[in-house]
Parts: C-alpha cells; structure tokens; sequence
C-alpha cells in the first residue's frame, strides 16, 4: 500500500490492521507524533488525514492509504515555522514538550477550521489534549497568538 | 529491586551532594593532587596529562575532581561554555535557567552555553533531580564555578597585559581592558584547555539586584527542536539493529510464575527469549513481531488472593503502621494533655489521602547497548547516577562500565526515580547482542512504576476563643513526613509519622507528602476558625510567626479580593497556605456548588515566593502546572486497586485535568531579590487541595477529608 505522508508517497508492505502511529514511528522514523495512551485518549499522537484531526494510535494504516497524512515534522516549510509553531515558540508555553507535536496539529486544524475561536472553542476542541504538567492556560495563550485577529 | 517494604527508598534525602563526591567517578582526590600538586601553579592541563599519567582520558571532565572548575565549566577553544551537571531535564527548564546563572556570572551569551546534563561519563555525580534542589543547590554551585573562572580569566588577562586587574572588565566572553580598550576573548586565553582551579568560595557572585541575564524570561533554550518534533525522547531514539523489547508482565501483584512455555515464541524468526525466574522478556526486531512473541508464551501463575483494595485501605495502612516514627517525624513540644484541657474548643478529624498516579505522558523508556564488556543505556529518568548503580549491581560489573544518559524526557513528577525499563533493557540487549529498547505501555506506567502513597492523618486539636491554638496532635499514617510540623505558633504539640506496610509500590512525587500533610492541616486550620467564628484569613495570620508565611498569604488575598467577596448562592470561598523546600505559597479558591450538589472550581489565586526568581515566565508555567497538577490529586485522581491489580490503568479510566478543567487561575510571584533562589517545582502543589476543600465548606458547611475531594464531580 501507499502511504503519502508530508507529501511524500511512501510504498510500504504491512498488515492493514496496523496502527498508523507505529508505522510513523517506527517505519518511516518520523518520531514527532508520540505514543502516549494507545487509544486515542491523550492526543500526543495527532496527525491529520485529509486535514481532519486523528489519533494515529488508533487509526489503521490501512483506514488512511492514499491519504493525505500530515505529521508534525510536515509542518515546516522550506525551514519556515508553520505560524502555529512560530506562535508556539514566541509564548513558550511548554514545559517537558512531549504533548506539543500532537497539541500543535490539534490547533493547527482547530486554526484552520475557525481562523478565530473564542476561548471556549479552543478549549472545546483542545480537549483531548493531555498536557499533564498543565500549562494548558499558557497553550491557549499561543493557539490566541495564532489566531487571526 | 523490591521497594514495597521501603516506603520512602527513593524520598529525596536532605544531603544530597553536600560532601566530596569527587570519588566517585574517574581520578580520585589524592591522586590528583599528587599529580599536580595542591597548590596549584597553572589553572590549566591539557587533557593529555591524563593519559600520560596512565589515567584513561575520558572525553569529559568527569575525571576532574568536582572542586575544581573544570568539572562543571569547560571553554572551547571556538568559545563554546560547556556545562556539565548531573541535574537532568525533565521539563522544569532548567537546562535555561542553568544556562543563563553561568551566564550571569561568566559574563558570556547566554548562546555561547552547552548544558551537558545527566551523562554519568560526562558530568559529576549527582543523586539525582529531585527534591527542588535544582535551582539552589546546583545553581549555586555552578554559580560560584562560573565566577571562578571569571575571575582567573581577569587574572590571567592582567598577567598577559602586566595590567592591574582592577582595570579590567569581563563581559560578553571577553576580558576588556577598561583604560586601554584592548581585549582578549576567554577561549584565547584558555586555548580550550581544561580549568583546574579550585572554586573559590571567595570568589563574587552577582547579587541578584545587579542580574541582567538571570532574573529574567529567557526563552527554552532548545524549544525550537520540540515545537517541530525534532527532539529525540528515549522512546523515539533508534540504533542500526536494534530491537524491540517486551516485558511478560504478572497478571497481579505478587504473583509468582508457575510454568511458562516459551517454545512457540521462541520459533518466531528473529525473536530472543530471556528467562530467569520470574522475568521472560522478549527482544524482536519489530514491536509487532514482539507483541505477537509475547502472545505466543503460555505462562501459569499463582495468584494471591485477599490483597487490600480501595474499600479496606485506610483500616490497613492504620492496622500496619509501624510503632515507632519514620524519618521527618516531628518533635513533641509543651504539654500536648495540657494544652487541650484549655482549650474552649476541640476538634479532631481523620483525613484519608488515596494513591495516586505520576503520569509522565512520555512512559519509562531506556534502549541499551553492549559494547566490549561496557553497557551504555539511555534511559528516561530523574536519577542517572542512581540507575548506573543498579546495572552495576545487576550485571555484577564496576559502575565505570556503565554509561547511563539522560536525553531531556516527557516529564517525571518525582515518578522517574527507578530503573525498571533500563534493567530489562540491558538483560534483553546482554542475551540478544545487539541493542535493545524498551518502552513502557501506558498500562505498564500505571501498574509497574510506583504510587504517591496513601495515607491516614489524625487530627486533634484545641483552640481558645482569641484564636490562640493551644493544642495539636498530628498523626500521619504512611504518606509521609514533608511539611508534617505546623507552620504555626502552637505551644504544645505532638507530631508523628508512622511507616505502613504498603499494599502498592509507593515512591516520591512532586510535593511528597507536603500535599497530604498540608490537606489535612489546613482543613483543619479552617474548622477551627469557623469554631471561633474567625475569619480563616485572619486565624492564619494571627498564628503565624513567619514574614513570609504572612507575606504569601496577605498578597493571595488581596489580589483575590478576600476582604470584599459577596455571598452568592452556592459560592464559597477557602484559603489555605503552607512551605516547602524553600517555596512559600497560599491559595485562595472560589468553587460554586449548584442545587445538583455539582462542584465547580470557579478561579483561583496564589502567591508564590521561592526567593529572587531566576526566569519569571518558566516560573509561572512551574507554579501554573503545580496548581493543575494539584487540582487533579485534589478533585478526582484516585488509584482504584483489589487483589493485586489496578483497575483503572488507563487514561481513558484514570482522569486527569484537562483544558475543560481548569478554572481561572491568577499567579503572583513575588520577587525576593534579597534571598537565595529556591526551587519551584514542589511547594506550588500543595495550596490547591486544601484551599478547594475550605471553598467547599464555605459554600455548604461539609467539611470534607478524603483526596480526592469529589471524584464523581458531585458531593455525596
């Protein structure tokens, strides 16, 4: 099957029941996205397929072949921060760092859907989030830096 | 290792690194000296001199004895300022706030710094990260290093120019000659030479009212490799050939292996099997091939039955307490019997504190490699000289044989202090001969790491009406003794904790027991105001003898608006202080109570003063994530366990504070540029609870005395 991670197609021989995280992972070595539940309950792992959230632990490889996956390493372009990661930077909100690759494609896709939520937008769609040493006011702080004013 | 019997084994202890540890790695102290002298005639050696001198040269400075210099401070010859320490990174930033201290006193850019941390080749032992000992401890020592070193780069560049040192300035990496204008840059002087001159306690540390660098928000110094996913945790690091690792895990608790039939596992190509007792663990080269190895072994296991769970805890922790006090028990002091006969009012209330869970995001990760006899591991944890000591004592080898590294991890929160994942690593890579890593499961986190321990905390206390407490009897069951004596002015007292046999492997965690020991005071601080019907505010200040207790506490208050609240239906208010490590706090909660009996936490308020602050905006994302990480302990995380197993091992059962919880929360850090900076990682925590349950009480007159507080979201 063909996956087309970061626009770029890679052919790959597996089962289709695997989890797409692993594959990234492991496969492929794009390490950004991050294990930390396995079902889909913290969103460390968040990917978007076809520009739609997902939490590639519970997502099968074979669910997304020939869709569009964008990891967090697929954010960059030509060496320029994403706006969202540039925002990210700037307010510093992180502490260990290890929710941010999922936390940024969360609210790169929550940007892109709603240039400008309120505050209970982000916290809405931000909730499967974990950011378990809690900044989480400074994250909506960088998602409002991001924001279109 | 088997720690349930030791309670507190891996509580951070009060001495860390307060003698010589200079022997522990590479040249010891006398023989340094007896290759170069004791007093000193160079500052400088080329690293050669060691292998010369029949030491093997490591690339470090670890063979530095760690009163010199050159242990912690290296400048390379294109100017880089490396800096070695033990402390590791595991989000509280202080691979920045390190940073920027030796700037500070080094007078170099803050660019020009290369934190090496946690690499037991490389920097000079340390028991490890814990225990807010970072930022005092460590920082005052590289900060009397650094300006050791500034200070021979002065006298260096004097004896260069025959210029009188009092003309001369250190800034930005350069000695400048103020009346010549010449400069010199200090990798010119040092010709990336190492520094082996004894720090000097004499040596002029910047007071922090002359800070420049320090004292101020400096960004995360790598924050750019993690916003791009860039950074390589333990657990997304990958060697040429390594394998997988997966551990056969016991259905329960003491559980003892039977028979297991490893032969079909053992047929799946590529796959090695270790067993020895109890443990088999399996190395594959892919985690699918492992997990399908790992399903392909059919294990027996005898079960024990009857183990304590969630219903009979409290009884069992109290019915197995020791009979006499564990460390940190504190002191009589009057006459407790006396005390409470005067007193116009008693009051005496038993406090239950739940185990709860760390949760670091990133789980314990190590990958292990075996080369010519020597083992290099990579692990995720708070304690790398701690783990090197463990696989020494595993493989039976010299510590100088281990080389434990500590890349920046997904966080610890005290939870990070054992080897578990670097043992099995290392025995898998032993067997197998190629690397191994092993990442725990998010299941594996919850059952096989350890605990904040439960606990059991009796009150009984008196108070006359003046607000004058004139007796305290303080008996903590298992949780601990962190912050157990009262911070308030009680004449006659008796203070204890008592070790439990622990049914769940229990450890550190961020605030010790400082956060059980504080719930159960402060509620009941609280109770006696609203006896004497005093202001819970005013009954704190009263008995507090401490300035900063008072400061913390009139700054929360003011800036909550304490002395004007209104009285709307279902609202409360609570206020509750406390210290810890050096760390001042007190919070004040506002929660709203609905006709459906719903708790909700509205916002909340604290003051925080750990001395003259070194990076103000990582301070606050400290104190910010001690509030929420507190709020969960304090509301709804609880272990829920029964016969040996952990029944909610999963984020989707196990809740923690997420965005939806978190109320309004307004920080103020008071800056005490007059005293010593302490740490802030801990004594952040331990305010939320308490102060939540006394809003609680407020707004409904039930006193709560369990943690978590309302684990349904509704009062029962």
């Amino acid at each position: 099957m063909v996956l087309n991670v970061n626009g770029v197609k890679h052919e790959v021989s597996l089962e289709p029941d695997v989890e797409l995280l692993s594959v990234l992972r492991n496969e492929l070595e794009l390490t950004g996205s991050k294990y930390g539940c396995g079902e889909g309950a913290c969103g460390a792992c968040t990917v978007l397929i076809n520009g739609t959230p997902s939490r590639s632990c519970i997502t099968t490889v074979g669910s997304v072949a020939g869709k569009e996956i964008t990891t967090i390493e697929g954010l960059e372009k030509n060496g320029t921060l994403h706006p969202v990661q540039a925002a990210f930077l700037e307010t510093d909100p992180f502490q260990c760092s290890y929710c941010a690759p999922g936390m940024i494609m969360s609210a790169v896709a929550l940007l892109k859907n709603n240039p400008a939520p309120t505050e209970d937008a982000i916290i809405k769609s931000m909730d499967g989030n974990i950011c378990r040493c809690g900044t989480y006011l400074n994250i909506i702080k960088a998602i409002k830096l991001a924001s279109k004013p | 290792m088997e720690h349930s019997n030791h309670p507190h084994s891996f509580e951070p202890m009060n001495d860390e690194l307060t003698g010589e540890p200079a022997t522990k790695t590479g040249l010891d102290r006398r023989k340094f000296f007896k290759l170069f002298g004791g007093g000193l005639a160079v500052a400088f050696v080329l690293q050669d001199m060691f292998s010369f001198a029949g030491e093997a040269a490591a690339p470090g400075t670890a063979l530095v004895p760690t009163s010199q210099v050159g242990a912690w401070i290296h400048i390379g010859e294109d100017g880089t300022v490396s800096v070695f320490t033990g402390k590791v990174e595991v989000g509280q930033n202080i691979r920045t706030s390190l940073s920027q201290i030796v700037a500070e006193e080094l007078r170099v850019p803050i660019s020009s710094i290369k934190m090496v941390m946690g690499d037991t080749d490389l920097v000079p032992f340390d028991a490890g990260t814990f225990g807010s000992r970072s930022t005092p401890q460590m920082g005052g020592q590289l900060r009397k290093a650094a300006a050791t070193a500034r200070q021979a780069m002065i006298d260096m560049a004097a004896k260069n120019w025959g210029a009188e040192g009092k003309t001369l300035q250190a800034l930005d990496g350069m000695v400048i000659n103020r009346e010549t204008n010449k400069k010199i840059t200090y990798s010119e002087l040092t010709k990336g030479q190492q520094l082996l001159l004894p720090i000097s306690d004499q040596a002029r540390v910047t007071p922090a009212n002359e800070w420049k660098v320090a004292g101020k928000t400096v960004k995360k110094i790598n924050g750019q490799s993690f916003i791009t996913g860039k950074h390589q945790y333990v657990s997304d690091m990958k060697l040429p050939g390594m394998l997988y690792g997966k551990i056969l895990r016991a259905p329960s608790y003491n559980a003892k292996l039977v028979s297991v039939d490893i032969a079909k596992a053992q047929a799946i190509p590529g796959v090695v099997i270790v067993h020895d007792g109890d443990f088999v663990g399996i190395a594959a080269p892919s985690v699918r091939t492992a997990a399908r190895a790992l399903q392909a072994i059919n294990a027996k296991w005898q079960e024990t039955t009857q183990q304590p769970s969630n219903a009979n805890i409290f009884e069992h922790l109290v019915k197995t307490a020791s009979a006499s006090g564990g460390r940190n028990a504190g002191a009589p002091k009057g006459d407790l019997e006396e005390g409470l006969k005067s007193a116009d009012f008693t009051h005496s209330k038993t406090y239950n504190i739940n185990y709860i869970a760390h949760v670091p995001l990133e789980p314990r990760a190590a990958l292990a490699q075996w080369e010519d006899g020597k083992l290099t591991v990579w692990a995720g944890t708070q304690r790398p000289f701690g783990v090197q000591e463990d696989l020494a004592d595993e493989f039976k080898i010299p510590k100088e044989k281990v080389r434990v590294i500590m890349p920046d991890t997904g966080s610890g929160y005290g939870g990070k202090h054992t080897a578990e994942a670097a043992l099995e690593a290392a025995r898998l890579a032993l067997q197998a001969k190629k690397p191994v890593k092993v990442v725990w499961t998010r299941e594996e986190e919850f059952t096989w790491a350890y605990f904040r321990p439960g606990g059991v905390i009796e009150v009984s206390s008196g108070v006359k009406k003046d607000g004058t407490i004139s007796g305290w009897k303080f008996l903590n069951y298992n949780s601990g003794g962190s912050a157990i004596n009262t911070q308030y002015k009680i004449a006659n007292h008796e203070i204890a904790f008592l070790p439990s046999n622990t049914p769940l492997k229990q450890g550190s965690y961020r605030g010790l027991a400082a956060t059980a020991n504080v719930f159960a005071r402060e509620s009941h601080i609280t109770d006696l105001a609203r006896l004497i019907k005093m202001d819970q505010l005013e009954f704190r200040l009263k008995n507090s003898d401490d300035a900063r207790l008072t400061a913390v506490l009139e700054t929360a208050a003011k800036a909550f608006g304490w002395k004007s609240l209104g009285r709307a239906t279902g609202h409360g208010y609570g206020i509750a202080c406390g210290l810890d490590k050096g760390g001042y706090v007190a919070t004040c909660a506002e929660v709203m109570v609905n006709s459906h009996k719903e708790v909700k936490v509205i916002r909340v308020t604290q003051a925080f003063e750990c001395g003259a602050i070194v990076n103000p905006l990582h301070l606050e994302n400290q104190i910010m994530g001690s509030i929420v990480q507190g709020l969960g302990g304090a509301l709804f995380e609880a272990i829920d366990f029964a016969d040996g197993k952990i029944r909610n091992s999963s984020l989707s059962a196990y809740r923690v504070p997420r965005f939806s919880d978190i109320p309004k929360i307004d920080i103020v850090m008071m800056d005490r540029k007059d005293l010593p900076s302490a740490g802030a990682g801990e004594a952040a925590i331990i305010g939320i609870a308490p102060a939540i349950r006394n809003a609680i009480l407020d707004a409904t007159g039930k006193g709560l005395t369990t943690l978590p507080l309302i684990p349904n979201g509704v009062l029962t």
